[in-house]
């Protein structure tokens, strides 16, 4: 008991500071070293005469350290008096390299004046091998990440068309959103050619999201290619796709798809559509004077789910400067900023409100709005928008 | 595009006096320009911003494309003199600003009376006869150092006032951001701040131009300084009496009279 009493009062200042369990330095306002503790330079491996008044701290750092400490450490540490917590490495007299944890401090004179910088180092090598390993394991996920986002957008990219077909007299534009990018998305559309001067098209929405939902787009997608050359009008064709997605119900999760599915015959003047929804949200007609309304497709029921289901046909005649916008429940169920579900009332509003004379003014007028619900839109987003040319204009 | 906004601008200073523009460097934002901003207030019009992904910016405004080479950078510096229709404008940038500067000047000269490169650096990384000071190694362990101090970049410094109090503090919000940078975004604009090579660009300058060098300077040496200086015809070297990267900081005085001589000379 005596004798480790006696022991801690020989303990004293000045031998706390040589020889504590961390490095001591002090230095000059311009980093010239003034002090350092013989721990630090039995690290170090460096003679006291070497450092003092001929070495700056920043010279006991690799380049990359140096370079961090000029443009970021020493700023701070001048600006704010105070850094700590700094992952830096030491470079020994023989050339190795020693991981340490740095702090510091600004002495100021009683008037304010910066007078010196205070530095304790700490080894830090097992602790930033530990680290090393967590950054390692945040780079792969990182990576692992971006391999799932690349498959899932080549994914999608199949299940798109690269772009839309010119089609005469008529001005025709598109848009997808996925919600995520790690998953592919659900929703659907495409424009091509059939026999003569008919054009088909359909949009839509798949149940489900990933895998699951791509194998459904991909079967609903090629059905309606094929149906669309082969039976008379729209309604008979979504029947066929009704047909091909019950034969499809295999496993746990039901395969049924919303969707719009029309032909465009292109006139003198204008152009002639007939279209047929399964459950999917009505299609707007926004027309050359700016009145917009929506085609009532009530009555459409869910693709894939009956096997009698019902689909109602309607025709209508664009005249040039109408606008055709399809679209899926991405849009007129986002949350908009009062965190109200926008619907397609608001939307027919808000379209009444436009002013654009064409397809791609419309695609654009919309991603806007999109964009303009920031987080609210958590679903999938397809639009498709034909429009008739004004007379005159006779832009590619 | 709101710059101002995305850039967070602050204008201070003399409404009636030319125009200084403040370009802050790598690995801090505007508050670098703190202890000179009283001097050049009273006779200038202070222009000071923060690039994107520094400081108070937009960080949603970052994107990889544009602000892996800094030509964005200087699309952004021509953005904010165009939105507020600064014309003659005396451009200073530190560090990889001054190169940013130079894009700008280059691209719309029009817009600029003078440039004023502050520790100026076209090219970090050795380049056969060339001496930028730097290895390819030197900036891998440098990318290497920004990764392991992922938690000193993203926190936000507690606010510890350093100085002479008779130092007028910028506004106290910006206490809070001082410095900070997205780490991710830090490590982009490390390698496009180290890795990029304007030492051509230096010989299209044709705005007056005047490169204020330190003493002693770890990331950009004298002799970088002098290669600038003998590159842009009719430039003016001022070596200051400063050590460090940061002569705003460590030689506040001296630096704010050089940049006030050449600013407002005729």
């Amino acid at each position: 008991m005596e004798t480790t009493f006696s022991a801690l009062l020989e303990d004293s200042a000045e031998d706390l500071y040589e020889n504590a369990p961390c490095g001591y330095l002090s230095t000059l306002m311009d980093g010239t070293i003034a002090k350092i503790n013989a721990t630090l330079l039995g690290w170090l491996g460096h003679e006291r005469a070497e450092l003092l008044g001929r070495r700056r701290f920043a010279d006991l750092l690799p380049v990359g350290d140096r370079i961090y400490h000029e443009t970021h450490f020493a700023p701070m540490l001048r600006m704010h008096g105070e850094i700590g917590g700094i992952a830096l490495e030491l470079v020994r007299a023989d050339g190795t390299r020693m991981a340490v944890l740095v702090s510091s401090t600004v002495k100021t004179s009683a008037n304010g004046t910066a007078q010196l910088i205070r530095t304790t180092i700490f080894d830090a090598g097992d602790r930033r091998a530990y680290e090393h390993e967590l950054l390692r394991a945040r780079q792969e996920a990182e990576q692992e990440r971006d391999r799932v986002q690349l498959l899932a957008s080549t994914l999608q990219r199949t299940l798109l068309p690269p772009s839309l077909p010119d089609v005469p007299g008529m001005d025709v534009a598109a848009y997808y959103h996925p919600a995520s990018a790690d998953e592919v998305g659900g929703d659907f559309y495409d424009l091509f050619p059939l026999t003569g001067d008919t054009w088909a098209f359909f949009l839509g929405d798949v149940s489900g999201k990933g895998a699951e939902a791509a194998v459904v787009t991909s079967l609903t997608r090629y059905t309606l290619r094929a149906a669309a050359v082969q039976e008379p009008g729209p309604a008979t064709v979504l029947k066929r796709l009704n047909t091909a997605l019950l034969k499809d119900q295999h496993g746990a999760t039901p395969r049924f798809c919303t969707a719009i599915h029309g032909l465009l015959e292109p006139a003198e003047d204008g152009a002639k559509v007939t279209l047929a929804s399964g459950g999917h949200p009505p299609a707007l007609v926004i027309r050359h004077n700016g009145a917009a309304e929506l085609l009532d497709t009530r009555g459409g029921q869910l693709i894939g789910a009956l096997p009698d289901a019902r689909f109602v046909e309607v025709e209508l005649r664009l005249r040039p400067g109408d606008t055709l916008l399809l679209y899926s429940d991405g849009l007129t169920e986002a949350r908009t900023h009062g965190r109200v579900r926008y619907d397609e009332e608001d939307l027919r509003d808000w379209a009444n409100t436009l002013d654009v004379g064409s397809a791609t003014e419309t695609v654009a007028a919309v991603s806007l709005l999109l964009d303009s619900f920031g987080d609210g839109v958590d679903d999938d987003t397809a639009l498709l928008a034909l429009s008739v040319r004004l007379l005159g204009d006779e832009r590619p | 595009m709101d710059a101002r906004r995305r850039n967070n601008v602050n204008v201070i200073g003399r409404e009636d006096a030319p125009v200084v523009l403040l370009a802050h460097g790598f690995g801090c934002d505007q508050n670098l320009w703190r202890l000179v901003v009283p001097d050049l207030a009273r006779r200038f019009r202070l222009v000071l911003f923060d690039h994107v992904g520094s400081g108070g910016s937009d960080l949603a405004a970052w994107s990889p494309e544009r602000y892996s080479t800094l030509d964005g950078y200087a699309g952004d510096v021509l953005e904010i003199c165009a939105e507020l229709d600064l014309r003659d404008v005396v451009l200073v940038g530190h560090s990889v600003s001054a190169m940013i500067a130079v894009l700008a000047a280059n691209r719309e000269p029009e817009r600029f009376a003078k440039l004023v490169l502050l520790t100026p650096s076209p090219r970090y990384l050795d380049d056969g006869g060339y001496r930028g000071g730097f290895t390819r190694a030197d900036i891998d362990e440098l990318l290497g150092s920004l990764e392991s101090n992922y938690l000193g970049w993203s926190a936000a410094m507690a606010p510890v006032i350093a100085g002479n109090p008779d130092r007028p503090e910028v506004a106290g919000e910006l206490e809070a951001a001082f410095c900070r940078t997205d780490p991710a975004i830090a490590r982009v604009f490390a390698r496009t701040t180290f890795l990029s090579d304007n030492r051509a660009d230096l010989a299209d300058v044709t705005v007056r131009t005047a490169v204020l060098q330190c003493f002693s300077d770890a990331i950009a040496p004298r002799e970088v300084g002098q290669f600038v200086h003998d590159r842009i015809e009719g430039s003016v070297l001022v070596t200051l009496d400063a050590i460090g990267h940061c002569p705003q900081l460590s030689a506040p005085e001296q630096t704010a009279a050089a940049i006030a001589e050449f600013a407002g000379a005729r």
